[in-house]
């Protein structure tokens, strides 16, 4: 078969993208394959996005459009079709918004979708640390200020005063 | 033009090759990726999150220990030369530095950078935490890097997931955030044609291979950068573990086919490491591409001990100062000069005449 691209040289690799709405299965050749940022023999794939599309193309139901597709993060506005999209998440809250689908692709990313490495304390959930409090006053100052709330503002600024 | 004195040891006390098995392996590299609770990740942040971001990380730093006296460099106020220069020297993505053909550097994009350790602020993430080590040494770049996670973690409220771990913008990188590398020198396995077998072993077993620069860059003179590719479901530990071993193994496998090529073409390999030496040493004109392979040369004979006299710290020194902007800040030139392959030419003479033997 001759390669979709260049339409000169043979074709050795398949690439599954998704365009759009639908599965695109292009045949490259290696020099066409590099070119879209494929590393021939190895099918690995330069961008993390990239990886992201050969997992899919590896049979991945439930990452293709679907019905899902508008579900939508309510903190960030994303939706799953932008994840599809940009190959990246709005924001931590779309992990739990788009969990189903996630844990799906992680388990073909990582071969696991569970984290078994450190785990994170909040800080607010540790005895109050009178730095990080002051930091934290420090933040919810310059967030009064910028919503112009100055009586907020001035209460705040006499706490950061005492802490200091 | 910034002032490279302000970092402590100008980011380079890797370059000493102090570091264990240093000929072959050139650095250590670690870093976390992390993010903040309450943002938008990076890509979608608005410009007064972004400045907020630095603002937040910047007062962390100076109320924790480890980055006391850290410096800022914004990279979205500084002229393109020295964000070159910053990603040259391995300190920022080409990403956060804006170097792509039309792009600038994002509001709030800077470097809070400390003596031995880094943080990249709103790249894709809005943290990235970073360390380099000489040579090959993965428990000790990984000890510093996690006490700045653990301090800066303990100021900041970072996002986490019971299930997914630190939460990141690429499912890519979520889990631990923990992206291990080292920079590798493998001529003997390019030389002896075993480096795709190689490399496709690598892939099997979880690891990704890349260029000198990272993500997306080319492989030139021999020198690739051998990484983890998964970051959930395994410990930190247990994805270094990992790493290490089949470093070591690839280490091996490289020593391996230099004994190959010295016992089967031993000649062939003196005269093909001494051109090299003597197109570095009397050259008129260099691009940075033929440098770069003439040092890989270079670094193999002296590695076989084939060319005496000569240290692997000269050889790291050529290989980061005859970078385009390196170069051009060290001889007062513009990046874009023509003359630049001259002036490079001259520099290496300069360098070979005195300190190789
Ligand atoms: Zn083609
Ligand atoms: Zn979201």
């Amino acid at each position: 078969m001759l390669c979709d691209n260049c339409k000169e040289r043979d074709a050795v690799i398949n690439l599954t993208q998704v365009e759009h709405d639908s599965k695109v299965t292009l045949h490259l050749c290696e020099r066409c394959a590099q070119e879209k940022g494929v590393e021939t023999g190895v099918t690995v794939l330069k961008s993390p996005l990239g990886g992201f599309i050969t997992a899919m193309g590896k049979g991945a139901p439930s990452m293709l459009p679907s019905p899902a597709d508008g579900l939508r993060c309510a903190e960030c506005g994303g939706t799953l079709r932008d994840f599809r999209e940009a190959g990246r998440l709005g924001c931590a809250q779309c992990y739990e918004a788009f969990a189903t689908h996630l844990r799906d692709l992680l388990r073909r990313l990582h071969g696991s979708s569970q984290h078994v490495g450190e785990r994170y304390v909040n800080p607010g959930e540790q005895d109050s640390d009178p730095q990080r409090l002051l930091l934290e006053l420090r933040e919810q100052l310059r967030k009064a200020v910028e919503n112009e709330n100055f009586e907020l503002a001035a209460e705040l600024r006499d706490r950061i005063r005492v802490l200091e | 033009m910034i002032d490279l004195a302000l970092l402590p040891d100008g980011g380079m006390h890797w370059l000493d090759a102090s570091g264990p098995k240093s000929s072959i392996v050139l650095s250590t590299r670690i870093r976390l990726a992390r993010n903040l609770q309450g943002y938008v990740f990076g890509q979608r942040a608005r410009d007064n999150d972004r400045t907020a971001i630095l603002t937040r990380v910047e007062e962390a730093a100076a109320a924790g220990e480890r980055l006391r006296g850290a410096v800022t460099f914004r990279l979205d106020q500084m002229e393109r030369p020295d964000r070159q220069l910053l990603h040259e020297r391995h300190l920022v993505s080409k990403e956060l530095a804006g170097l792509d053909r039309e792009s600038r550097p994002r509001p709030g994009a800077a470097l809070v950078v400390g003596a031995s350790v880094g943080v990249m602020v709103n790249e894709e993430d809005h943290l990235r935490l970073h360390g380099m080590r000489s040579g090959f040494a993965l428990e000790e770049a990984y000890a510093e890097v996690e006490a700045i996670d653990a301090e800066l973690g303990r100021l900041l409220p970072f996002a986490f997931h019971g299930e997914f771990g630190y939460l990141t913008s690429c499912p890519t990188n979520v889990g631990t955030g923990l992206r291990a590398s080292v920079l590798i020198h493998l001529p003997g396995l390019v030389l002896t044609r075993e480096i795709q077998k190689v490399l496709q072993g690598l892939t099997q077993v979880g690891l990704t291979s890349r260029g000198l620069y990272g993500e997306g860059s080319d492989v030139v003179g021999n020198f690739f950068q051998l990484s983890n590719q998964t970051t959930l479901g395994k410990s930190e530990v247990e994805l270094l573990d990992h790493l290490g071993k089949i470093v070591r193994q690839v280490v091996e496998y490289e020593e391996q086919a230099r004994e190959v090529l010295l016992k089967t073409a031993e000649l062939t390999v003196a005269d093909k490491v001494w051109r090299a030496y003597g197109l570095l040493r009397y050259a008129r004109s260099l691009s940075f591409e033929e440098t770069m392979n003439l040092l890989s040369g270079v670094r193999l004979g002296v590695g076989l001990n084939l060319i005496p006299g000569l240290s692997v710290y000269t050889l790291n020194k050529l290989l980061i100062f005859t970078q385009p902007a390196h170069l051009a800040a060290l001889e007062g030139r513009p990046t874009g000069d023509p003359e630049l392959p001259t002036v490079r030419a001259a520099y290496v003479r300069r360098v070979l005449d005195t300190e190789a033997a």
